[in-house]
């Protein structure tokens, strides 16, 4: 067998690909996408606190965002994860009698996606206008309601871009749970991928996850760029002439 | 248009320090109901943190505001805030929602209308401004012009005793300063309440019923717009007038 055989047979083994498919499509999928949609979810909760800890009034409020936020941004995912999941895993299993390592992986990523959301949240919010604050309170909004239906609203809007680059972090960085050991139902798009290869000996188990992987970040990836030149070049702007004569002529 | 028959306004003794920039030195104001008072006065002396001051988005150090006779101080400064109206020079609509939304949304969080009513409501007030066509548009694709009447708009649809504007016309090109002034003066006409910060000198002198010159937080000069024009007293106001006129 020539170089390139043997370089076909280790990464694109068409037959140990399509033995691993089907499971990685039914249950890898299914709980790569749960790992990254919840934690992603409830990161944007965490993220959201953050920001307006961040830039609250509040010195400490800002303070402690400012901590949390320097520590979980610090921290290799691994880590966290690891020492979540391990430190936290017998008193959650005594508290609720699960030993799914689900919810304390899905804490994990939380936790960090929420540090570098807040961060993403908070610059957006400080880039609005501070004139669209003022608006809103010269109509009689409190601080609170103008930031939550003015201000929070188009500065969540401005970073939309970066809020999908994080969900494809989360997509990506979901794969680390596997260290927390996981049942055969359990398993994401990764681990399935890796026990395959581990179990042939063969590569292209591992490829196919990867092309997975792509399949799914890949539109994302599209979808931010399309996100950003919608929001900077906006839809084409169509002024028209002041029709002064229809605001006098009906007089107030 | 029917306008409240109460909002007469009054600051006394108004003082307000950036840090250590003392902006306001003690500012006296008072603006009768129904009387337009313009204010006057170089960049920086103060007329924005004016406005500001008298409906509370930024405190007094000192001083007090008066609304028909009564102190508006240990009030909430949102209660009040929602008596005065407010237009900017950036007019400051809200970008993310439509032209009508931008007038009902005060109306339906505040004054707790049903959606439907706030619209409809808000749709009137458009119509008085001459822009109903325009309700579903976004403020991105308005004039200045325009939205500058949005913003009237909006600020009149919580139908507010005192209405202040802060340099209205200042952003607007050339054209369309005229519309918005003549929407000024049908209101000072109809007996709004009106602080104006301008420096269109012609609204001033046609449409007010006082001027007050402000100059390095102080007010140099007040009285009637004849009296201001033809008549200044001071150095600073004649020397402020042959550099606008
Ligand atoms: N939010 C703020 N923080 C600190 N200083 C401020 C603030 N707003 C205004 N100032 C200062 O207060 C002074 C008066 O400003 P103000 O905007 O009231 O003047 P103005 O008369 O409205 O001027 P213009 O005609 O340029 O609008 C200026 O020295 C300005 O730098
Ligand atoms: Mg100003």
């Amino acid at each position: 067998m020539d170089a390139f055989q043997q370089f076909l047979k280790t990464f694109f083994d068409w037959k140990a690909m399509g033995e691993v498919i089907p499971q990685m499509l039914t249950v890898g999928l299914p709980n790569t996408l749960i790992l990254a949609i919840i934690s992603g979810v409830l990161g944007c909760i965490l993220g959201l606190i953050l920001a307006v800890m961040g830039i609250s009034r509040n010195g400490v409020a800002r303070w402690i965002a400012r901590v949390y936020t320097d520590i979980l941004r610090g921290l290799p995912a691994i880590l966290v994860i690891l020492v979540i999941g391990i430190g936290l895993g017998p008193s959650f299993r005594m508290l609720t009698g699960s030993t799914s390592p689900f919810p304390l992986g899905i804490l994990a990523l939380t936790l960090m996606a929420g540090a570098y959301i807040g961060e993403i949240f908070r610059s957006g919010i400080q880039s609005v206008h501070t004139g669209q604050l003022e608006a809103a309170r010269a109509l009689g909004f409190s601080y609170g309601s103008a930031m939550f239906l003015v201000v929070i609203p188009q500065g969540i809007r401005r970073v939309l871009p970066a809020l999908v680059n994080q969900l494809i972090s989360l997509i990506k960085d979901s794969s680390l749970i596997y260290v927390l050991g996981l049942l055969a139902s359990q398993r994401e798009i990764f681990r399935i991928g890796n026990d395959a290869m581990s179990n042939s000996g063969n590569l292209s188990p591992l490829v196919a996850a990867g092309v997975l992987y792509l399949i799914l970040t890949i539109p994302l990836t599209h979808l931010v760029n399309f996100i950003d030149n919608r929001l900077r070049i906006g839809k084409p702007a169509k002024k028209e002439p002041d029709d002064v004569a229809a605001a006098v002529g009906k007089g107030v | 248009m029917t306008v409240l028959t109460s909002g007469t306004l009054t600051g006394k003794n108004l003082h307000l320090s950036f840090g250590h920039n003392h902006v306001l030195r003690g500012i006296d104001l008072h603006v009768p109901q129904g009387t337009t008072a313009s204010v006057i006065g170089p960049s920086g002396s103060g007329k924005s943190t004016l406005l500001r001051v008298m409906n509370r988005l930024i405190e007094p150090d000192q001083g007090d505001i008066l609304l028909d006779g009564r102190s508006v101080l240990q009030d909430n400064p949102d209660e009040l805030r929602r008596r005065i109206g407010m237009v900017f020079q950036q007019f400051n609509l809200f970008p993310h929602k439509t032209v009508v939304e931008n007038v009902s949304l005060a109306l339906h969080k505040l004054r707790r209308m049903p959606k439907d009513q706030a619209r409809a409501e808000a749709l009137e007030q458009l119509d008085l401004v001459g822009l109903r066509h325009k309700a579903e548009a976004r403020p991105a694709d308005l004039s200045g012009g325009q939205m500058q009447r949005v913003a009237i708009a909006r600020a009149l649809a919580m139908k507010p005793e005192v209405m202040f504007f802060d340099e209205a016309t200042s952003a607007l090109d050339p054209e369309l300063v005229k519309g918005v002034l003549a929407l000024m003066a049908d209101l000072a006409q109809s007996g709004m309440t009106m602080v104006v910060v301008t420096h269109e000198m012609g609204f001033c002198r046609n449409v007010s019923d006082t001027v007050t010159f402000m100059d390095a937080g102080v007010v140099v000069e007040t009285g009637s717009p004849d009296q201001l024009f033809t008549a200044p007293e001071t150095d600073r106001l004649k020397r402020f007038l042959s550099d606008v006129l």
